[in-house]
């Protein structure tokens, strides 16, 4: 809709002018300042998904091959954005992966383990190529298998996918210069377990170091998004990757148990959280398997006075509501120095209406839908709770869709630390906000919870970047920015966020043992 | 002749740069091989494990900030301590394990020796291990290696003394804090070690030392909330599978080395990866731009 505005000439008398715009259908100040009018609302953009062909039926799949489950059990997996059913997903069981564990056994020892870094690595090359080619469609099948926003499945998960395979393929033959003084070694077979927030994404974090490294791999996706990991199977088939180097079982977390449990697995990897985490941990006891965990995360994001304020805005936004918050390094703890706490709370008031929620294939989209119902009813409990125990809610009013699973972009003020929103992992768009005078006071309680995975800092003052850096007991610590990966940057936890880095050249170490 | 008394020593643990001997009040004989008596040492209780602990956790802080260049010359100071004390260590070895003087020289020598070799890690393993990484976006991006607190570090039974300062000495390099269980066997000389550690310029807390039961104090070592990582050269399968269980409680490190006893003589052991099991790697970001 275009609305000409007479333009107002300097002559004009200011009542005058303002009669003039009077004269337009005009809302009043403070809620144009929010809506923006009509001129906010975007025609729908929807990326087109009729050219991807979900089959009505994924298997298992083992030893290069897509083979049916034993049981016969498949359970469906539905689009959280219009509940409707996508397909349906084989459930292994413990002979599926017994058989998927001996097919990786049986690859690592014949052919893989033996073949040269330099060929190994040209298998990666071609996968990562491959994936580049399907960029388009693995894209929209993410979007579609996990809520997802197009803009971010599209220019953030699957080109660092294409990206973390680039990356480790040219590690296959340069291992020996990764750990000067020792000769690097396979461990074996790696069963690694991934969550529903970046099903692709984690799955290359996941499988291109392990093969690289010249192990093999038996990998779970989680129950809700197994559609993009089997895509990804067919990629490895197209790459003509030796039979069982990589094998996806599917199902619920008792396949995962199973997995871990299996004698003949060498090494486990898992993201997730730090619950399970740490019962995974309990099952590897005197196992002699090796570990990694990468878990939750509460992570802090400092806002200092002398922050550039509209980029900390920014990176506050994107620190929390990427990926409808479903990070485990969200910045879901915002601390905003004292003396300019209004003018945040004010401009992340503004900032949160402009975000558009709604279909996931629309590539105006900002906000998609949250991956599952459970994760849906844990938000509204924590959010519940935090008001309850006295924080006051901010929400965007944006309208939700009638189907599927959503939550509005949302902040909490008046948090204080022993709140459940400031201590619990929240892993929805749900923002906590505190304040701090100093800069101890600040980093102290950025540091005051069991996880350690994340953090952020917004200053202008270089010195005090680095002061804050190095006191922030977190993996990995954006200054002045937030949520940016990359496959030459280690990630990882401390403390209860779990230990090993994924990712770089310190990633490197979870996937060999050294001689 | 006339005859003359002589004055013996009470062992006592080493907790906070101080010498208490067990809150508990509890002691051991310590035996020599013949099964004669030789002294008492402290039998070090779940409170004086706590206790540890905090002495240990209030050290960290102090030691991790302090130069790379300054925990060097500690360390080396303490190489400098065990030099000039290295008889009084000979004797202490001699007598409780039975071996010959020359071959209790060879320990203590080469605990020296290796106490020099990683002083000399301080000021250089992060340079080895850090990376500044190419992202593919306008960002400075580089990982550096931090302590990660504080570690409970088993020691073997032997070599009582050079097994426990190398495994000490790569924990304690990087800026983390440690909590020694002494060799169970031989402890008098992981005690008197420690008076030499406390006239060292090392400050309180930053190595702590045990003695008593080893298997007395592992549920309480796997179940402290306040432990970060362990560092397991006991070599007892149990104790290994009941110490791992401490990762399922708050996801503490726990890194195994069981070198064969002679191992524990060479280089092999000389091994800067393991000052990595107890170090933790932070990357940071920042944007480039004007």
């Amino acid at each position: 809709m275009k609305t000409k505005l007479k333009p107002i000439s300097r002559k004009v008398s200011a009542k005058r002018a303002v009669a003039t715009i009077a004269a337009q259908p005009v809302v009043p100040l403070k809620e144009r300042r929010l809506t923006f009018g009509g001129k906010w609302d975007y025609a729908p953009a929807p990326e087109e998904s009729r050219n991807y062909v979900i089959t009505p039926r994924h298997e298992l799949f083992i030893n290069g091959k897509f083979v049916k489950p034993r049981s016969g059990k498949y359970f469906p997996s539905i689009n959280p954005a219009t509940e409707e059913k996508l397909t349906e997903i084989a459930a292994a069981d413990e002979a599926d992966v017994d058989k998927a564990v001996k097919a990786a056994r049986r690859a690592y020892e014949k052919v893989w383990s033996k073949m040269p870094g330099r060929e190994r690595g040209k298998y990666l090359y071609r996968i990562a190529r491959i994936i580049q080619e399907k960029m388009r469609e693995l894209a929209v099948l993410e979007s579609m298998d996990g809520g997802k926003p197009i803009k971010e499945t599209r220019d953030v998960d699957v080109p660092l996918v294409a990206a973390h395979f680039f990356y480790h393929a040219g590690w296959a033959d340069k291992l020996k210069y990764a750990f000067p003084g020792r000769t690097p070694r396979p461990l074996g077979v790696a069963g690694q377990i991934i969550p529903w927030n970046f099903p692709l994404l984690m799955a290359a974090w996941k499988i291109a170091p392990a093969i690289a490294c010249g192990n093999t791999v038996v990998i779970k996706p989680s129950k809700t998004t197994s559609i993009t990991l089997l895509r990804l199977a067919q990629i490895f088939q197209e790459a003509e990757l030796p039979e069982g180097v990589v094998n996806v079982v599917t199902g619920s977390s008792e396949t995962g148990t199973a997995m871990v449990k299996h004698p003949d697995v060498n090494k486990i990897a898992f993201t997730g959280s730090t619950e399970i985490g740490k019962q995974l941990a309990q099952l590897c006891v005197g196992t002699g398997k090796k570990l990694t965990l990468e878990l939750g995360g509460k992570a802090a994001n400092i806002v200092f006075e002398d922050a550039p304020i509209d980029q900390a805005i920014e990176g506050i936004i994107a620190g929390i509501y990427f990926n409808m918050g479903h990070v485990c390094c969200a910045g879901s703890r915002l601390l905003v120095q004292e003396g300019i706490y209004p003018k945040v709370v004010r401009k992340l008031r503004d900032r949160i209406q402009t975000l558009r929620l709604g279909n996931p294939l629309d590539k105006n989209t900002d906000i998609g839908a949250i991956n599952n119902k459970p994760q849906l009813e844990k938000i509204r409990e924590l959010v519940q709770c935090g008001v309850a125990e006295g924080a006051e809610l901010v929400q965007s009013s944006c309208t939700l869709p009638e189907r599927g699973y959503w939550y509005p972009p949302t902040f909490l003020t008046g948090v204080t630390a022993s709140h459940r929103v400031a201590q619990e992992e929240i892993f929805g768009p749900v923002l906590s906000v505190m304040t701090f005078r100093t800069p101890e006071e600040g980093f102290e309680r950025a540091n005051n919870t069991p996880y350690g995975l994340s953090a952020g800092v917004w200053t202008d003052k270089g010195s005090k970047i680095f002061k804050i850096v190095n006191q922030l007991r977190a993996g990995v610590v954006w200054a002045n920015t937030y949520n940016k990966f990359d496959p030459t940057s280690p990630f990882g936890g401390y403390k209860e966020s779990g230990f090993g880095r994924e990712g770089g050249l310190q990633g490197l170490a979870a996937y060999c043992r050294l001689d | 002749m006339s005859t003359r008394l002589d004055v013996k020593k009470t062992y006592k643990l080493f907790i906070g740069g101080k010498f208490p001997r067990s809150e508990s009040g509890r002691y051991l004989p310590a035996k020599s091989p013949a099964g004669g008596q030789l002294d008492n040492f402290a039998h070090a209780s779940r409170k004086d494990f706590r206790d540890a602990v905090v002495a240990a956790r209030a050290a960290v802080d102090g030691w991790s900030k302090a130069t790379a260049y300054n925990r060097g010359q500690i360390l080396y100071r303490a190489a400098e301590m065990l030099q000039n004390r290295a008889t009084e260590l000979v004797n202490e070895i001699a007598r409780s394990t039975g071996v010959s003087a020359a071959k209790a020289k060879r320990e203590v020598t080469l605990a020296i020796d290796r106490l020099v070799h990683f002083a000399g890690w301080t000021d250089k393993y992060s340079q080895i291990f850090s990376s500044v990484n190419p992202v593919a976006t306008s960002h400075f991006n580089f990982t550096t290696p931090e302590p990660t607190g504080v570690v409970v570090v088993l020691a073997p039974d032997e070599p009582s003394l050079l097994a426990l300062v190398s495994l000490t000495a790569p924990v304690i390099l990087s800026g983390n804090a440690a909590i020694v269980i002494s060799s169970e066997k031989f402890p008098l000389p992981a005690a008197t070690f420690a008076e030499i550690l406390a006239t060292s310029d090392l400050p309180g807390g930053v190595v702590n030392i045990l003695t008593g039961k080893r298997g007395e104090l592992v549920p309480h070592i796997a179940g402290h909330m306040d432990v970060n990582a362990i560092v397991d050269g006991a070599g007892v399968p149990d104790i290994s599978v009941k110490l791992q269980a401490g990762t399922a409680i708050n996801l503490k490190r726990y890194a195994k080395h069981s070198p064969a006893p002679a191992d524990w003589f060479t280089a092999k052991v000389e091994d800067p990866y393991w000052i990595l099991d107890t170090v933790e790697f932070k990357t940071a970001w920042h944007p480039i731009g004007v």
